[in-house]
């Protein structure tokens, strides 16, 4: 063989050197490093959540307060589509062809292998028609989901709504959410929030470089299935809620009802208020929007649980109750009332001039001379150098009823309001004080303020003479009807049963006698107890309150009414109030007059407050907002033609709304 | 005819073929993986890809046995013939040619497509060989060598024209087997080194790149102080490398394409490019990657069934064996081209006619060329430029000129005996 036969060693040689350097690479890739392995995974392993249906929210009686709608989206996947009758899909859905355009296009830039969104929130009907006709339009596909739907349209605040959650919820919730899903952002929606959302299910899928499904990954053996939210069964009482809401139609204010033997919430009225349908559907960011302007009063403040009122006079039972169980009076001990009471160099005045009065008469009349009387007497009762000492001991049995911390409803953004306390007094500017100074507060005025939950839960107190469960909403959640055990405790408020007839009895007598200051509240077979306020507003007329029970022996209500800018209490409170009870104790109405108006006209009174200056005027095109303004003209109107009326002494009680009293009194 | 029969059969290298064999059903069993789908498992289907590879890998058998059939002398004899023939197809896709993917590579022949680049490769071996057989032709001299780099330079040139760079570099293969037939090593050395200073060119400064050159030389001159005609060349050679630098920049920058600078510039890691040319690099390194030690197991593989690999069944092909079976597979299929390879070699180095034994070693080098650039480039070893993987990337033009390519050879070899 020639020299040139070692060649081929050469050649053989450079083989298997190739053969090796490819296989140590390979080996790199494939053995030494797993970067390419889970780089893998990552193109085209996907985990897909199944949503489960959210829970249904029901009333105490069943009756739904929020279910599930499906509704159904026309989805387009744009590269399976087929050359089709584009005219005919267009009427079926009821877009036009410049729509249709607009939509398709918007498709195709979002991806021409994934099906995206075409038109949203068809109808069943529109989906039914539409149906038959699915098998000519080629990569069109109807998918449903579900939304809220509210059948009433009551009880907005209280519900709450669901929003896409936010970054930060994401974060906090560690890994449920992810971006795009729907979380409880307020109201019971948001409390119960683990319960009605039940638990997605995930799906293992894999997926092609098109983002195109194809199949399950490890024949789904990873895969989780959804559970079902579960169903809330809620204290509320739907009709009540419904009356509630009526009667406080364009009036700014709240109706909290609560079962004192359980601590259920009956009815959570906030006005004004929204339809909760406006949550969902396909504009709810602008009719979100148009609920933030000012002249709407802030629909989304929750009115029972954080607005702030003074008690006034609702706050006297309360008083009265610390001043028998202190012994400082008995039920007999009297006053004399000559329509002004002195503190010091002070003069307060009392509202009617009555003579030497006791607890009954002086709660039934609402006497303030009464009031500052046993105040005076409760803050001074260890000697006037031991006054501050002495209030704190006063403030802390007031606390007890559940002012000045919040009361721990399921529900969220409750409030509380501040109770002074004498370090608190001690500390403001003017550092002496003594009874003089603080007087006010023994009429439910000045540095005590409550929300209309508290109102209403005082009330429950004494019902129940003398304890409260902590008021809620929810009965019990799903199947087992659990419920969270502190809502079966007993708070007591540390005063003897025995005291509370007394003043049960005052309060019995400002409803069912000639002289008592709710009279508006009396009940045809019922006898309902209660107590007026009217509670000074220095930024407008007086609100009207009352709270009250019924019935007296065995009471099935408690309830508290707020009605901002509503002048006396007997003028809108009490009655009001009555109606609330009446509804709920018969389940009917009595066609009766309170001073000679129907129910008809509290619910169509108007005492909304004027728009604020600088607001821009209100748009033609939102219908809400038109509605609203119509319904003021046409309400004055109403006062007009009603005028044969006018012996009705509602008129009168308007009259004296609009005209407030520059001095701090309390009726 | 007994006799004839027999030594027909007995003769061919069926060891060989049993390597062709295993190879081609290899690339059935992957075109199949690639093109399955779990939602659709319908009955077989020939207008599937791996239906169509079926057709071709019957057709190949078909066409490589009746090779066998033909008389040995006859591929000497009408090596002009052919070469002429796939020149003019060469020629003839220039005109009619079907333009896919910016290259005009196809001639339409009803529904197949046929790639006349895939047929010169054979055409050219066989004159290559043809020539160098011939009386008097010795490689260590001027005219012999530029005459057969004529007859390599032709095809490249035609092919070029297409353009289509992938095709035309698999004839630079030939240079192996002119080595093995005399030429002179330092003109190998010489190409490779240009193309070794062509990389470096891309990497360094020319400041470094030059003073690197001229110490080098330097030192050679050091050690041949003694003889001043060597100090002459190395000098000569010195001074030419550094001037090659300039030219070599030149091209790059004003002659190579856009897209083949980027690639040549992403292989060489001088760009990171994750989803131009790089994409397909990528993806297919994960999809190999994906695969392990042992692999994700038949029609397991995610990467390569749901198209993140691009061109998965033809130029990347080797990613669906690397994933669905992993290393083991891998080495299995690089091992089983490797004694293919060697076979080849040591098959030609047992011939008595030099046109056998050269023809023998332009295959052989053909096929190592296919193997090394199409499964480095599935790597990230090689710039991507889409050669297929011999008998395994599917296509028909490709299985079949390969066949043909490996069957006349057999044919070739079953005939050892006799003179050509």
């Amino acid at each position: 063989m020639d020299q040139l036969f070692n060649r081929k060693y050469i050649i053989q040689g450079l083989f298997i050197l190739i053969a090796l350097i490819l296989l140590g690479k390979l080996f790199y890739i494939q053995v030494v490093s797993d970067k390419y392995f889970l780089s893998a995974n990552n193109n085209a392993l996907r985990k897909l959540y199944i949503y489960p249906a959210r829970g249904v929210i029901v009333d105490r009686k069943n009756r739904v307060l929020v279910q599930n709608q499906p509704v159904y989206d026309l989805m387009v996947t744009p590269n399976e589509v087929k050359p089709f009758d584009t005219l005919s899909l267009c009427a079926a859905v009821g877009i036009d062809m410049q729509t249709f355009r607009k939509s398709f296009k918007k498709a195709v830039t979002q991806s021409k292998f994934q099906p995206s969104i075409f038109v949203k929130f068809l109808s069943v009907e529109t989906y039914a028609t539409l149906q038959e006709k699915m098998v000519n339009y080629k990569g069109f596909f109807v998918q449903k989901r579900t939304i809220r739907t509210y059948p009433d349209s009551i009880a907005a605040q209280f519900l709450g709504y669901i929003k896409e959650a936010t970054p930060a919820e994401i974060e906090k919730n560690e890994g449920y959410y992810s971006l795009g899903d729907y979380i409880g952002r307020s109201g019971v929606e948001r409390t119960y929030e683990k319960f009605l959302r039940g638990e997605k299910g995930i799906t293992h899928m894999l997926y092609d470089v098109h983002n195109v499904p194809k199949g399950p990954y490890a024949d789904g053996k990873l895969d989780i299935l959804a559970k079902s939210g579960q169903e809330l069964y809620t204290t509320i009482d739907a009709k009540l809620q419904k009356l509630g809401e009526e009667l406080l139609k364009n009036k700014v204010g709240s109706v909290v009802a609560i079962e004192p033997s359980t601590g259920e919430v009956l009815a959570f009225v906030s006005s004004p208020g929204y339809d909760p349908n406006i949550m969902v559907g396909r504009n709810t960011g602008n009719k979100l929007m148009e609920l933030y302007e000012p002249q709407n009063n802030r629909p989304l403040f929750v009115r029972p649980l954080q607005g702030k009122y003074s008690p006034g006079s609702a706050f006297k039972p309360l008083s009265a109750l610390i001043a028998l169980s202190e012994g400082i009076v008995d039920p007999n001990t009297t006053f004399n009332c000559p329509g002004y009471y002195w503190a010091g160099n002070r003069q307060f005045k009392c509202e009617h001039v009555d003579g030497n009065i006791s607890l009954r008469r002086g709660l039934a009349r609402s006497c303030n001379t009464y009031f500052y009387q046993i105040f005076a007497k409760a803050i001074t009762k260890n000697g006037m150098k031991k006054q501050r000492p002495t209030y704190d001991d006063w403030q802390k049995k007031v606390r007890k009823f559940g002012i000045g911390d919040t009361l721990g409803i399921d529900l969220p953004n409750e409030r509380a309001y501040k109770l002074f306390t004498a370090e608190d007094y001690s500390k403001r500017p003017n550092k002496y004080w003594g009874y003089t100074s603080i007087l006010s507060v023994g009429i439910g005025q000045g540095e005590i303020s409550t929300t209309p939950l508290q109102m209403a839960n005082i009330m429950a107190i004494i019902a129940n003479r003398g304890y409260y469960i902590k008021p809620h909403v929810v009965k019990g959640i799903g199947k087992d009807k659990e419920i969270d055990s502190k809502y079966t405790v007993k708070h007591y408020v540390d005063i003897d049963a025995k005291h509370f007839e007394p003043v049960i009895d005052g309060m019995q007598d400002a409803v069912n006698t000639s002289w008592g200051t709710a009279i508006e509240s009396r009940l045809p077979n019922t006898i309902m107890c209660g107590k007026t306020g009217t509670v000074q507003n220095n930024r407008g007329k007086n609100h009207s309150v009352f709270i009250g029970f019924a019935p007296r022996d065995n009471p099935k209500i408690a309830i508290a009414v707020i009605i901002e800018n509503g002048g006396y209490g007997g003028a809108y409170a009490a009655p009001i109030a009555s109606y609330m009870t009446e509804k709920y104790l018969t389940d009917s109405l009595t066609n009766r007059r309170i001073h000679g108006s129907t129910i008809q006209m509290y619910k169509d009174a108007n005492l909304l407050p004027p728009p604020p200056k600088g607001t821009k005027p209100v748009k033609p095109k939102s219908k809400a907002d038109s509605l609203k303004t119509d319904s003021l003209k046409t309400d004055s109107l109403k006062r007009n033609t009603n005028k044969p009326l006018k012996n009705s002494t509602l008129s009168t009680f308007n009259k004296q709304a609009t005209e407030p009293k520059k001095n701090a009194t309390a009726r | 005819m007994q006799q004839q029969g027999n030594r027909f059969f007995f003769n061919v290298d069926w060891i060989t073929i049993l390597l062709y064999m295993a190879l081609c059903a290899i690339g059935f069993i992957s075109i199949y993986a690639t093109v399955y789908n779990p939602d659709n498992v319908g009955g077989f289907s020939f207008n599937a890809n791996y239906g169509r590879q079926l057709i071709f890998i019957g057709t190949g058998l078909i066409l490589g046995f009746s090779i066998l059939l033909f008389d040995a002398k006859f591929f000497s004899v009408f090596a002009p013939v052919i070469y002429g023939i796939t020149m003019l197809l060469l020629l003839l896709v220039l005109v009619v040619g079907r333009n896919v993917g910016g290259n005009q590579a196809w001639i339409a022949i009803g529904s197949f497509r046929l790639q006349p680049s895939e047929f010169a490769k054979f055409g050219t071996a066989l004159l290559v060989a043809r020539y160098i057989s011939s009386f008097n032709v010795k490689l260590n001299t001027t005219k012999p060598i530029l005459i057969c780099a004529a007859i390599i330079i032709l095809p490249m040139f035609l092919i070029m024209l297409q353009p289509d760079a992938g095709s035309t570099l698999v004839f630079l293969s030939f240079m192996f087997p002119l080595y093995r037939e005399g030429l002179p090593g330092y003109l190998l050395t010489i190409f490779w080194g240009a193309v070794v200073l062509f990389i470096l060119n891309l990497f360094l400064s020319p400041t470094v790149l030059i003073l690197a050159i001229a110490i080098v030389g330097g030192l050679f001159i050091y050690n041949n102080r003694k003889r001043q005609q060597q100090i002459i060349r190395i000098s000569i050679i010195t001074i030419l490398a550094i001037g090659y630098l300039f030219v070599a920049k030149f091209i790059f920058t004003n002659v190579l394409q856009k897209h083949q600078r980027d690639r040549i510039e992403v292989i060489l890691g001088l760009k990171t490019d994750n989803k131009g040319t790089g994409y397909n690099v990528i993806q297919s390194k994960i999809a190999i990657g994906a695969g392990q030690v042992t692999g994700r197991g038949f029609l397991q593989g995610t990467q390569t069934k749901f198209g993140y690999v691009p061109a998965q069944s033809t130029d990347f092909i080797f990613s669906t064996v690397g994933e669905e079976w992993g290393f083991v597979g891998s080495f299995v299929v690089i091992g089983l081209y490797a004694f293919l390879l060697l076979r080849i070699v040591n098959l030609a180095e047992r011939q008595r006619s030099a046109f056998s034994r050269v023809y023998g070693y332009c295959i052989a080098c053909i096929l190592f060329f296919h193997v090394f650039v199409n499964i480095g480039m599935a790597i990230g070893l090689m710039p991507v430029i889409g050669i297929p993987l011999p008998f395994i990337s599917y296509g028909g033009s490709s299985l079949w000129s390969f066949t043909v390519l490996l069957f006349i050879f057999l044919k070739l070899d079953s005939n050892r005996m006799g003179f050509i």
